[in-house]
């Protein structure tokens, strides 16, 4: 786990990327994880193809989920929104590069599960879980 | 009681097999968690396997032996956690847990007493057991919550305590706070509630595992605590009542063991505490709870207030090393006044990752809201480490925590 704590991701913590709202969002989501209380927020606005064009995230949590949130964000932009609601884990265990405790495995998955949720436009799944 | 001998926290891990285990990574295990439970005793372990292997058998009916061995063990065990908190075994009821206890209240005495306006005193440091059950019992009575005000350091504000308790009636209050561990005045408070005539709920969860509790000298009403807190198993609390209130108040659950007689239309109950014990108990955790509390008498409840202090000392002095780096400890940062509880946090680090860096050094520590999230917000905290020590706790734990808290400076460069 001490692995985890590599320069960029707490470079991604403390200098968060897409880091805010967005005035115009066409989709947004804000869920919570009930393990520990942290919330994140994602807003997208999608073109008229429906493809991502910016994004932002907000919320207040630990590393972890803060670093995986902030490279999501990184990854979906240029993707149709299609395509977000069918992501899988996999694209945040090759984003933080390394792996995540058991215990620690919702904090990095609730910035995907946000996204999700604001793609499928209902309460996505667990990534970890499906 | 008289000690022969003090025993020595080294002594007293002995007797925790959990302690004789590395953890995963081969680290000694430094347990700092239990505030949340406590570990358990070889005694309390083999109280279980006792009676699984020699003598399990239902309470209260069989005629044969092993049944009647049973419920002498059980209502022995009641006996026992009876006179450790000064009560009489009738006045004693079992539960889960303390969640389970004061939801009983707010239930069974809730709902026969209390009306649409009259007020529910809390205050804002309150468990979300603590909470929780008297926000439901004012939806369904239209009775009002009221709190008693915390200051910046989480200690209670009592001045405007007279007017706060003014048409109340019931206050429930913590005996010792989970998160802060702030000890109570609870002997300046319960006499001002019972003069303004409110029902006075203590949540003893944090109280019973490290002070010494005489329910008649705090004259409080109910008292709520849990077993697993103070090296019993999971699974069995207990409820402390008056027993003039239990004799007057409605059952809570009802079904098989809490009856005296039944008929098809109607039923009479048995008498307290068996009133408020429907069905088939938790009967090998609750004779284990006994041996729990035997344990704890045995070591003496005035050593180990005495221990935690001079620990808890200890950790505050060593963690000033931290501050430069950017550890802040919260609450009122006095042993005399804290209940062996520290909360924490370093520097920008969450506290999730200050515990899952902890732990790679095989130290547990709590981090988040500890179930207090109305006081993590009012206090503007997002979440906290917390470590908690306890009777087997020792100085070498406390350089464990502080070595790994270090190592958890370093990696996020602080
Ligand atoms: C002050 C306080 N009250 C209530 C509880 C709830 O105890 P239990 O979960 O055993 O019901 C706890 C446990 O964390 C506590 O610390």
């Amino acid at each position: 786990m001490e692995d985890f704590y590599r320069d960029y991701i707490l470079d991604h913590y403390r200098n968060p990327r897409n880091f805010g709202h967005l005035e115009n969002a066409t989709v947004s989501a804000e869920e919570l994880n009930p393990l520990c209380g942290d919330v994140i927020r994602m807003d997208l606005q999608v073109d008229d193809a429906g493809i991502v064009r910016e994004v932002r995230f907000s919320g207040k949590g630990c590393a972890i989920s803060q670093a995986s949130a902030s490279m999501l964000t990184e990854s979906v932009i240029g993707m149709p929104l299609e395509a977000v609601a069918k992501l899988s884990k996999d694209v945040v265990l090759e984003n933080v590069g390394i792996g995540i405790s058991p215990t620690r495995m919702k904090c990095a998955m609730l910035g995907l599960r946000v996204l999700k949720t604001a793609a499928i436009g209902s309460l996505a799944a667990w990534p970890d879980e499906e | 009681m008289i000690h022969v001998r003090e025993r020595t926290a080294q002594e007293i891990r002995a007797d925790f097999p959990i302690f004789a285990r590395p953890t995963g990574r081969g680290k000694p295990l430094v347990y700092l968690d239990s505030a949340a439970t406590s570990q358990k005793p070889q005694s309390v372990i083999d109280a279980l396997d006792t009676y699984y292997r020699e003598y399990n058998a239902n309470i209260h009916r069989g005629v044969y032996e092993i049944a009647a061995r049973a419920t002498e063990a059980f209502e022995a065990a009641r006996a026992r956690v009876a006179r450790f908190i000064n009560c009489a075994p009738g006045e004693l009821i079992w539960t889960r847990n303390t969640t389970e206890a004061i939801n009983l209240v707010a239930y069974a005495w809730g709902n026969a007493n209390v009306r649409a306006g009259d007020v529910i005193l809390l205050t804002e440091l309150e468990h979300h057991s603590n909470l929780v059950p008297w926000q439901l019992l004012a939806q369904r009575t239209g009775a009002v919550l009221r709190f008693i005000p915390i200051d910046e350091r989480g200690v209670l504000v009592l001045d405007g305590l007279d007017r706060l308790l003014d048409g109340c009636t019931i206050l429930s209050i913590a005996h010792v706070g989970n998160t802060l561990g702030t000890i109570q005045p609870l002997d300046r408070i319960i006499p001002r509630a019972r003069a303004a005539g409110a029902l006075v709920v203590v949540d003893g969860a944090q109280g019973t595992p490290h002070l010494p509790v005489d329910v008649a000298a705090l004259d409080c009403d109910f008292y709520a605590f849990s077993g697993h807190k103070m090296l019993a198993p999971t699974g069995v609390g207990a409820l402390y009542g008056k027993r003039s209130l239990l004799e007057s108040m409605p059952p809570f659950l009802s079904g098989g063991d809490m009856i005296r007689t039944v008929g098809y239309e109607r039923t009479t109950f048995n008498e307290p505490p068996w009133k408020f014990e429907a069905g088939t108990s938790n009967i090998a955790d609750a004779i284990a709870f006994g041996v729990a509390v035997d344990y704890l008498a045995d070591v003496g409840l005035g050593w180990i207030r005495e221990h935690e202090k001079r620990i808890t000392r200890y950790a505050l002095e060593r963690l000033t090393a931290l501050a430069p780096r950017g550890l802040v400890v919260y609450g009122p940062r006095d042993p005399e006044h804290i209940g062996g509880v520290l909360s924490f946090n370093l520097g920008d680090v969450h506290a999730h990752d200050v515990a899952s860096i902890l732990d790679t050094e095989g130290v547990c520590v709590r981090a988040g809201h500890h179930c207090t999230m109305p006081l993590m917000e009012k206090m503007g905290w997002h979440a906290t480490a917390r470590a908690s020590f306890y009777l087997y706790n020792t100085e070498e734990d406390v350089d464990t925590l502080v070595s790994a808290l270090e190592k958890a400076a370093r990696i996020f460069k602080l």
